[in-house]
């Protein structure tokens, strides 16, 4: 059986086993100087600093809601415009390097997902999936975004069963049959090329004329014989069989007329959204839902609480402004601990000026 | 402790012809959420080996059993019960949602 050699990682670029879940209790009983949550390149870069900085952070890496531990980048192949890499280097790789560098410092990973907090109390308070409940003086919340849905019949149904957001995982399974990207920007493009290692044809749907994706990309999609556009048109319901995929419904924006395309895959690449639901009551989000932080500060409107990467970013959206924003929250936290700050009002050093002796 | 592999080879021995429920990890080597998921699907297999026998398949070394069960997504996690398909588990969970989708057969 052949595989892939363009996605076929080296032995070092696998990455390690997630830490096992179970014995955290012992970090539930102290209350830390700062605690990431996220494991992609903002959280990673944030832990290196914070680390070096000797705040001796824990990392919260989840897996269920927001996205695969070490976000996005674990989903893609080459990745080519971080800088430092002239040849490129493989996300997960770059991922797995940058998990390495915080751990070489002292960073603790708890692979787990958050499932509830309280930002407001000091110290601020967050529970896990699995019931350890942390508590910290600062918080670095670099919880990325998760792939945007089309929400239309059938896609629920059929998740899994052709329907996909992880061309890189899922390719494989689509041999020599038609599949469908739907989205015009830079992902839509990488994955369409890349799902072309396997399918016999990709079509690329896309709701407007023009695609919206960088230059160096369009060009090399439509120099792709395998490559097919419909633009002007969105999914309208993803039909099946049994759960695996036959086709789609698509709707011409323009005149609405529907018309059937059968195909055996979908795959989404139509944005993100950012992974907000834990704090959206208390932290104020922007129209789109990600956070605001304080410009060019990442302080967010709870004292103590700082956003980076994706979550907060929905302009450039890199891996490495990511790891840029990531390094400035560990920076902004570092002065908030070092100036004081996410220490109880009550705390024993302002006690000495009533004391009697 | 590691989920022995299974194969297309031994399928009916090791899967179907389980006694006890088997969950079957789909998985292959350039799947980065499926290396996320394996070692808590193993963590939950030495937790729970009374009741639940646990395995992997290689999707890339054995493609007809994947395309047998419409695997076109992995991670997938497949339950086995007497024989037949009985539960899908798809995507990359962690281990609090992963034991809450499986407590029909550890219960």
């Amino acid at each position: 059986m052949s595989s892939t050699p363009s996605v076929q990682l080296t032995p070092g670029g696998t990455p390690e086993p997630a830490t096992p879940t179970s014995d955290h209790a012992e970090l539930a009983g102290t209350t830390h100087d700062t605690i990431i949550i996220g494991s992609g390149p903002a959280g990673l870069t944030a832990a290196i600093y914070a680390s070096r900085a000797n705040l001796e952070p824990i990392l919260i890496e989840g897996i269920t809601e927001g996205g695969p531990t070490g976000g996005q980048l674990t989903l893609t192949t080459d990745v080519e415009n971080f800088p430092g890499f002239a040849e490129g280097i493989m996300g997960p790789q770059l991922i797995q390097n940058m998990r390495d560098q915080a751990a070489r410092f002292g960073t603790r990973f708890i692979t787990e997902d958050v499932v509830e907090v309280d930002l407001e109390s000091t110290p601020k308070i967050l529970k896990t999936a699995s019931g350890v409940t942390l508590s910290a003086r600062s918080l670095i919340i670099a919880t990325g975004a998760k792939p945007r849905r089309l929400e239309v019949p059938g896609e629920e149904e059929m998740w899994g069963g052709g329907v996909s957001a992880c061309a890189t995982c899922d390719g494989f399974f689509f041999r020599d049959k038609h599949v469908i990207v739907v989205g015009g920007g830079d992902s839509a493009m990488e994955e369409a090329t890349f799902l072309t290692k396997f399918a016999s044809k990709v079509t690329v749907i896309h709701r407007r004329e023009q695609l919206r994706a960088s230059v160096i990309l369009q060009e090399r999609a439509f120099k792709n014989d395998r490559i097919e556009f419909a633009f002007n048109a969105t999914v309208a319901e993803i039909k099946g069989d049994g759960g695996l995929m036959t086709g789609v419904v698509l709707e011409d924006t323009v005149t609405g007329e529907q018309r059937e395309l059968a195909a055996d895959g979908l795959f989404l690449a139509i944005g993100h959204i950012p992974n907000t639901w834990l704090f959206e009551d208390v932290l104020e989000t922007d129209d789109e839902g990600y956070l605001v932080v304080d410009e060019p500060a990442t302080a967010t409107n709870v004292p103590g609480v700082y956003a980076c990467g994706d979550v907060m970013d929905h302009t450039y959206r890199q891996a490495v402004t990511a790891a840029g924003t990531g390094c400035r929250a560990a920076i902004d936290a570092e002065r908030y601990l070092a100036g004081g700050g996410g220490v109880p009002a009550a705390a024993p050093a302002a006690e000495p000026q009533t004391a009697t002796v | 402790m590691s989920a022995p592999s299974v194969s297309t080879q031994d399928w009916t021995s090791e899967v179907l012809e389980s006694d006890k429920p088997v969950l079957v990890d789909f998985w292959a080597e350039w799947c980065g959420p499926c290396k996320m998921v394996s070692p808590i699907v193993e963590e939950i297999a030495s937790e729970n080996s009374e009741k639940l026998k646990v395995v992997k398949l290689n999707v890339d070394d054995n493609p007809d059993t994947a395309r047998e069960y419409g695997i076109m997504s992995i991670p997938t996690l497949l339950v086995f019960k007497g024989g037949q398909p009985d539960k899908r588990i798809v995507g990359a969970k962690g281990k609090a949602a992963l034991l809450s989708d499986l407590s029909d057969y550890l219960g």
